[in-house]
C-alpha cells in the first residue's frame, strides 16, 4: 500500500508530466534535427518560430470560440491547429525564400546560417510580440481533466491520486501519431525518401535527379508543423509566452544534440531523456520516501536535487555531458 | 555526329580556370577514357560535362541536342548517368534504397532494371538490406555504377571506379564494365590505371593542366612511344 | 577617410540630441554607447578574429556586474556570522569535488567505467556541498532580509571589479569553451546560450549572494555623489561661472566622469586589441580562421588558440558588464535579456564590420544610440500613422502598446540585411580574405 501510494506520487508528479513536457521536447527537437539534417545549420529560430505557429493557432482559436464553434469536449485548439500550421508553412516558406535560399546558392558557411537565424529569430519574436503581445494567453478550453486525483483516489483507495489532465493525455497521443505519419513520410514516400537521400548525400542526391528545393521547401513544411503542433501542445498544457518560447530552445537543442544532430530517432530520445531528467532532478522527493520509510527516519529537507529555478541546468550539463562523452550523440547524428 | 561532344570547355570552380578548351567524345556504342596525372582536372571535365560547375565558354550536346544550360537533374532526365569519384553511395541508407534512389525520376516499373543490377553485381542481391556505408570499397563501387545503371542512362559517366580497390577487386571491375558495355551503353571513363583503361578504351583522352595533350583510339595512344614514357611509365 | 565621417554623423547625433532633448539623456546614450561598444570589441575579437560564435554574451556581462556587487558592497557581518563558515565549506567542497572529477576522468582515461565514476565522484561532492550550502544559505538569506539577507561583498574600491569581472567571465569561458570548442560551431553557440541562461538564474536565484530579484542597489561610485557637488565651494562656483543650474549640471559632471573612465578602459582595449590584431598572433588567428584546415595541417592547435581568443573576448565582455553595473549603481538580476545583451551586441558587431575594432566601436554607438531613440521614434511613428483613427479604439491602443516590440523587428531586419548586402559592415576588415 505504501509502496503503492509512493509509487501514485512519483507517477502524479513525475511520469505523467515528464512524459507529456518529453513529447514536446521530441517534436521540438524532430523540427530542429531535421532541418540539420538538410540544411546542415542549427536553427536558433526555431523556438519563436514554434510561437509563431501557436500564435495563430490561438486566433484561430479564439475566432472559432466567438462564433460558436467548439469541439465537445476537446479544446477547440486542435481545430485551429491546421491553420497554424498552414500559416506557419507559409511564413517559414517566406523566411527561407528572402534569406536563407540566398546563402544555400553562395553555398555559404554553417556559420553565416546559425547568424541568418538568429535575424530570423529576432523578427520572428518581434512581429509575436507585436500581433499577440508579450504576456501570457492562456486558451485551453473544453474538459480539464482525463482523470482527477479524486476520482483516482476513490476507484484505487489510495492515499495518493494521480490526475492526468487531457492535455497530457493529448500531447502523448498526438506525439505517437505525428512520429508515426512522420516515420511513414520519411521511410516510404517518394518526397521522404528523396529527403533522406539529400540529407545523406547531397551531392548524389542531385545526381539522382533530386530536386533540392523541393526538398528544401519539404523540410521546412514539415519543421514548421512539427513547431506549431510542439507549440500548441506545450501551449495548452502550460501556457503561451513568447519569451517561454524563446527559453525552450536550449532544452531543445539538448535532446537533437543527445540524440545526435540529425537523426530524427535520436531527437525522440533525446527529448524523453532531457524531460525526465529535467523533472526528476527538480522533483522534492520528501514525500516519496515519507512513504517508504519509517517515520523518524523521515528526513527534514525537501530532498530536492535542484531547485525548479535551475531546470535549464539540467539541460545544459547533460548537454555538456554528451559533448564530453560522445560528440555525435547517443544515436549518432548520420542524417534523416 | 558523336552520341556526347563536349567542345571547347573552359572553366573552373571559382575565378581560376581548371579546364582550358578541352573537347570529349564519346561514340554510340563505345567507351571513351580520360587519363592524366593527378590534378590534370579529369574529375572537372566530368562535372563540366554534366553540368554541375560553370564552363564559361564550349558547349555539351548530347545525342543531337545541345544541353549546355541545363542543370545535372535535368541531365539525369535526358539519360546521363554520372558515379563521382567519392562520395557515391547513400552510406545510411541499405543497397536497395541506393539503387531505389537511382531511379529516383523513373514513374515505371523499376523491379526489372534492379533485377538486372543484381544479376550483373550478384554480391548486391546479398548484401541488399545492409547500409552501403558498411560496404567495403570494392562493393560500394558496385552499388555506386548500379545506383547510375538505375536510371536506364543512354551515357554512363565512371569517375576513377576502381580506386582503392585492391588488384584483384580492380579486375573484376574492369570485367563488368566492359560486359555493361558489351550491352551496348556508352562509357566515359577517368581511370588512374591508364594501361588498363586504354587497353578496353575505343578512344582515349590524354589531359593535361586541363587541355587535351593527345587523342586517339586506345590502341595508338598504348602504342605512342611518347604517351608510353610520359604516362604509363615507360 | 569614410570612417571619420561615419564617427562624425554618429558623435553629430548625440550632441543634437543633447541640444534638443537633454544633456543629460545625451550623456547617458554616450555612457551606454562606450559600454556597448567594448562589449562589441569583446565579440569582435572572438567572432571577428577567430570566427567564434558566442551567444552567451549576456552570462559574461552578467558575471562581470555580479563582480561590480561583490567587491564594491560592504560585508554584512551578521550574514557573515550566521552563514559565512557555511558558504566557505560549501566553497571547499566544491573546488574538492571539480578536482576529484577532474582527476578520476584524467586518471581513468581508456577504462570502462570512466563516465560513471566521473559522475558518481560529483553526486557526492554535489550532495557534500548542498549539505553546507543550505543551512548556510537558509541562515544567511534570514539576516534582515528586507534591507540585506546576503552576504555583501569585500568593501573594496568598485573600478577593481572591473578587471575581476573580467577574470570571472573569462573563467566561465574557459570551461564552455574546452568542453565545445573544436566541435562543431554550432555546439559552441548553444552550450553559451546555455551557460548564460544559467549565470543569470544563478544570480536570480541565490539570494544569500546576490539578493535575487530584490537587487542589490546603491552600490559605491568611482566617481563623486551629486549631492555632495552640489554642496561644495568648487562646484558651485564652477556651476555658476558657465552659468548653469547647479543641480542639473552635477548629474551632467557626474556622467561626464563616467564618460571619462569608460573611455579610457575604451581606448586601452581598443590599443590593446589593434596591437593584437597586427602581431604575428593576430595574423595567425586570422589564418585559421580563414582556412582552418591548412592551418591545423600546419602544425598549430587550432584548439589552443580558440580558446585563447574565446577567453580573452568573454573577458572584454565581462568588463563591460562590471563598468555597466557600476554606472547603474545596482545589480538587477532580472534585467539581463537576451534580447539587449546577447542578441543587441551581436547586430553591433555585424553592421559595425566584423574583423574590424573600429567597427565594432562604430557598431556600438549606432545601434545603441538607434535602440535608444527608436522608441519614441517608434511610438511616435504609431501614434501618427494611428491619428486617423478612434482615440478609444482598441486596435488603436494595441498599436501604441505595441510600438516596443517593432525595435525587436528592426534589429533583426537590420542584422538580417547588413548580413545579406553588406556583410563586411560599415568598417570592413582591412585586407580581408573574404
Ligand atoms: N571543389 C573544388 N574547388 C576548387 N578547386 C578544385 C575543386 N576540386 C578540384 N579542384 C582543383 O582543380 C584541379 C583539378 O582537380 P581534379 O579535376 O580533381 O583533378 P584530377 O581528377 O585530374 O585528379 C586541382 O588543381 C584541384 O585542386
Ligand atoms: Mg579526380
Amino acid at each position: 500500500m505504501e509502496l503503492l501510494n509512493a509509487l501514485a506520487l512519483l507517477s502524479n508528479y513525475v511520469l505523467v508530466p515528464a512524459l507529456a513536457y518529453g513529447s514536446q521536447l521530441a517534436l521540438g527537437a524532430l523540427g530542429v534535427t531535421l532541418v540539420f539534417g538538410i540544411l546542415r545549420f542549427s536553427n536558433f529560430a526555431h523556438g519563436d518560430t514554434m510561437a509563431f505557429g501557436t500564435m495563430v493557432t490561438i486566433l484561430f482559436t479564439w475566432w472559432f470560440q466567438s462564433m460558436g464553434i467548439h469541439l465537445g469536449p476537446l479544446p477547440t485548439a486542435l481545430l485551429a491547429m491546421p491553420f497554424g500550421i498552414l500559416f506557419c508553412a507559409a511564413y517559414v516558406l517566406a523566411t527561407d525564400r528572402l534569406v536563407y535560399r540566398f546563402y544555400r546558392s553562395k553555398r555559404s558557411d554553417p556559420v553565416i546560417y546559425l547568424i541568418a537565424s538568429v535575424g530570423v529569430m529576432f523578427v520572428t519574436n518581434g512581429i509575436v510580440r507585436f500581433i499577440i503581445g508579450p504576456d501570457d494567453q492562456n486558451f485551453a478550453d473544453g474538459e480539464r481533466f482525463i482523470i482527477k486525483a479524486g476520482e483516482f483516489k476513490k476507484l484505487t483507495g489510495l492515499s495518493e491520486g494521480v490526475s492526468i489532465k487531457l492535455s497530457q493525455g493529448i500531447t502523448v497521443i498526438t506525439m505517437f501519431i505525428v512520429v508515426a505519419l512522420l516515420f511513414w513520410f520519411l521511410n516510404k514516400t517518394r518526397s521522404g525518401k528523396s529527403m533522406r537521400a539529400y540529407s545523406d548525400n547531397e551531392d548524389l542526391a542531385l545526381l539522382s535527379g533530386i530536386n533540392p528545393d523541393r526538398v528544401v521547401a519539404i523540410t521546412w513544411i514539415l519543421a514548421a508543423a512539427l513547431a506549431t503542433i510542439a507549440g500548441t501542445l506545450y501551449g495548452l498544457d502550460k501556457s503561451f509566452k513568447p519569451f517561454t518560447y524563446f527559453q525552450l530552445l536550449l532544452p531543445i537543442f539538448a535532446a537533437a544534440i543527445v540524440g545526435g544532430l540529425g537523426n530524427p530517432l535520436g531527437a525522440i530520445a533525446g527529448g524523453f531523456v532531457i524531460a525526465f531528467s529535467e523533472i526528476m532532478i527538480t522533483y522534492a522527493y520528501k514525500r516519496v520516501i515519507a512513504y517508504l520509510v519509517p517515520g523518524d527516519w523521515v528526513p527534514d529537507g525537501l530532498i530536492q536535487l535542484l531547485s525548479t529555478d535551475y531546470k535549464f541546468a539540467v539541460s545544459f550539463v547533460i548537454l555538456l555531458l554528451v559533448l564530453l562523452v560522445r560528440p555525435n550523440g547517443i544515436f549518432k547524428g548520420t542524417g534523416v | 555526329m558523336s552520341f556526347l561532344l563536349a567542345q571547347g570547355m573552359t572553366g573552373g570552380y571559382g575565378s581560376v580556370d581548371i579546364l582550358h578548351d578541352c573537347t570529349i567524345a564519346v561514340e554510340a556504342g563505345e567507351i571513351a577514357v580520360i587519363v592524366g596525372p593527378n590534378g590534370a582536372g579529369k574529375s572537372t571535365a566530368m562535372k563540366a560535362v554534366f553540368g554541375m560547375l560553370d564552363i564559361h565558354s564550349g558547349s555539351v550536346i548530347l545525342d543531337g541536342e545541345d544541353i549546355t544550360a541545363l542543370s545535372p537533374q535535368d541531365r539525369v532526365a535526358k539519360g546521363m548517368a554520372f558515379v563521382p569519384q567519392t562520395n557515391n553511395v547513400f552510406p545510411s541508407m541499405s543497397v536497395e534504397q541506393n539503387l531505389e534512389m537511382g531511379a529516383f525520376l523513373r514513374r515505371d516499373d523499376i523491379n526489372k532494371t534492379m533485377e538486372e543490377v543484381y544479376e550483373l553485381f550478384p554480391i548486391l542481391r546479398e548484401k541488399r538490406r545492409q547500409n552501403a556505408g558498411e560496404l567495403s570499397g570494392g562493393q560500394r563501387q558496385q552499388v555506386a555504377v548500379g545506383r547510375a545503371l538505375m536510371t536506364q542512362p543512354k551515357l554512363l559517366m565512371l569517375d576513377e571506379p576502381t580506386a582503392g580497390v585492391s588488384p584483384i577487386v580492380m579486375d573484376e571491375l574492369f570485367d563488368l564494365i566492359i560486359d555493361i558495355a558489351r550491352t551496348g551503353l556508352p562509357i566515359l571513363m577517368v581511370e588512374q590505371n591508364a594501361r588498363q583503361a586504354l587497353n578496353i578504351a575505343d578512344k582515349g583522352y590524354v589531359l593535361v593542366q586541363g587541355r587535351n595533350r593527345f587523342t586517339d583510339t586506345g590502341q595508338a595512344l598504348m602504342n605512342d612511344p611518347e604517351v608510353r614514357k610520359s604516362f604509363l611509365g615507360g | 577617410m569614410r570612417n571619420l565621417v561615419y564617427f562624425l554623423i554618429i558623435s553629430a547625433l548625440i550632441v543634437l540630441v543633447g541640444q534638443f532633448q537633454s544633456w543629460n539623456l545625451a550623456l547617458s546614450i554616450l555612457n551606454l554607447c562606450i559600454i556597448s561598444a567594448i562589449m562589441a570589441l569583446g565579440v569582435n575579437i572572438q567572432w571577428g578574429y577567430a570566427g567564434l560564435f558566442n551567444v552567451g554574451i549576456m552570462g559574461f556581462a552578467a558575471l562581470g556586474g555580479l563582480a561590480a556587487m561583490l567587491i564594491s558592497m560592504p560585508p554584512v557581518r551578521e550574514a557573515w556570522s550566521a552563514g559565512g563558515l557555511g558558504i566557505a565549506g560549501g566553497i571547499v567542497a566544491l573546488i574538492l569535488t571539480v578536482l576529484c572529477a577532474v582527476f578520476s576522468y584524467r586518471k581513468m582515461r581508456g577504462t570502462r567505467f570512466r563516465t560513471l565514476i566521473v559522475v558518481l565522484v560529483s553526486v557526492v561532492g554535489y550532495f557534500v556541498l548542498r549539505s553546507f550550502f543550505d543551512p548556510a544559505s537558509d541562515a544567511i538569506e534570514k539576516v534582515n532580509p528586507a534591507s540585506s539577507g546576503y552576504l555583501g561583498g569585500l568593501g573594496l574600491p568598485i573600478l577593481l571589479a572591473w578587471p575581476v569581472g573580467g577574470v570571472l567571465a573569462g573563467a566561465a569561458a574557459w570551461v564552455v569553451g574546452k568542453i565545445t570548442l573544436g566541435l562543431r560551431a554550432d555546439y559552441l553557440a548553444i552550450a553559451t546560450l546555455g551557460i548564460s541562461e544559467i549565470i543569470v538564474a544563478m544570480l536570480k536565484n541565490e539570494d544569500w549572494m546576490t539578493r535575487g530579484v530584490k537587487n542589490v542597489v546603491g552600490l559605491p561610485r568611482p566617481v563623486p555623489y551629486e549631492i555632495n557637488l552640489q554642496q561644495s565651494d568648487w562646484f558651485i562656483q564652477l556651476a555658476a561661472r558657465l552659468q548653469t543650474d547647479p543641480v542639473t549640471f552635477s548629474s551632467i559632471f557626474v556622467k561626464i566622469c563616467y564618460a571619462g573612465l569608460f573611455g579610457v578602459v575604451l581606448l586601452l582595449v581598443l590599443y590593446l586589441s589593434e596591437k593584437a590584431l597586427r602581431s604575428p598572433w593576430g595574423r595567425m588567428m586570422r589564418a585559421i580562421r580563414d582556412n582552418e584546415v591548412s592551418s591545423e595541417a600546419m602544425g598549430k592547435d587550432v584548439k589552443a588558440r580558440h580558446l585563447q581568443v574565446f577567453v580573452l573576448g568573454s573577458m572584454v565582455v565581462g568588463i563591460a558588464g562590471a563598468m555597466l553595473t557600476t554606472l547603474d549603481g545596482q545589480l538587477t538580476p532580472s534585467s539581463y535579456q537576451p534580447l539587449r545583451f546577447t542578441f543587441l551586441i551581436w547586430v553591433m558587431v555585424i553592421v559595425g564590420g566584423s574583423g574590424n575594432n573600429w567597427g565594432a566601436i562604430l557598431g556600438g554607438f549606432v545601434i545603441w544610440f538607434f535602440w535608444i531613440e527608436s522608441e519614441p521614434m517608434g511610438i511616435w511613428l504609431m501614434n501618427t500613422l494611428t491619428s486617423q483613427m478612434d482615440s478609444g479604439s482598441a486596435l488603436r491602443a494595441h498599436l501604441i502598446d505595441s510600438a516596443q516590440h517593432m525595435r525587436l523587428m528592426t534589429m533583426g531586419l537590420i542584422l538580417l540585411l547588413t548580413l545579406r548586402f553588406s556583410p563586411r559592415g560599415l568598417i570592413p576588415e582591412k585586407n580581408a580574405h573574404h
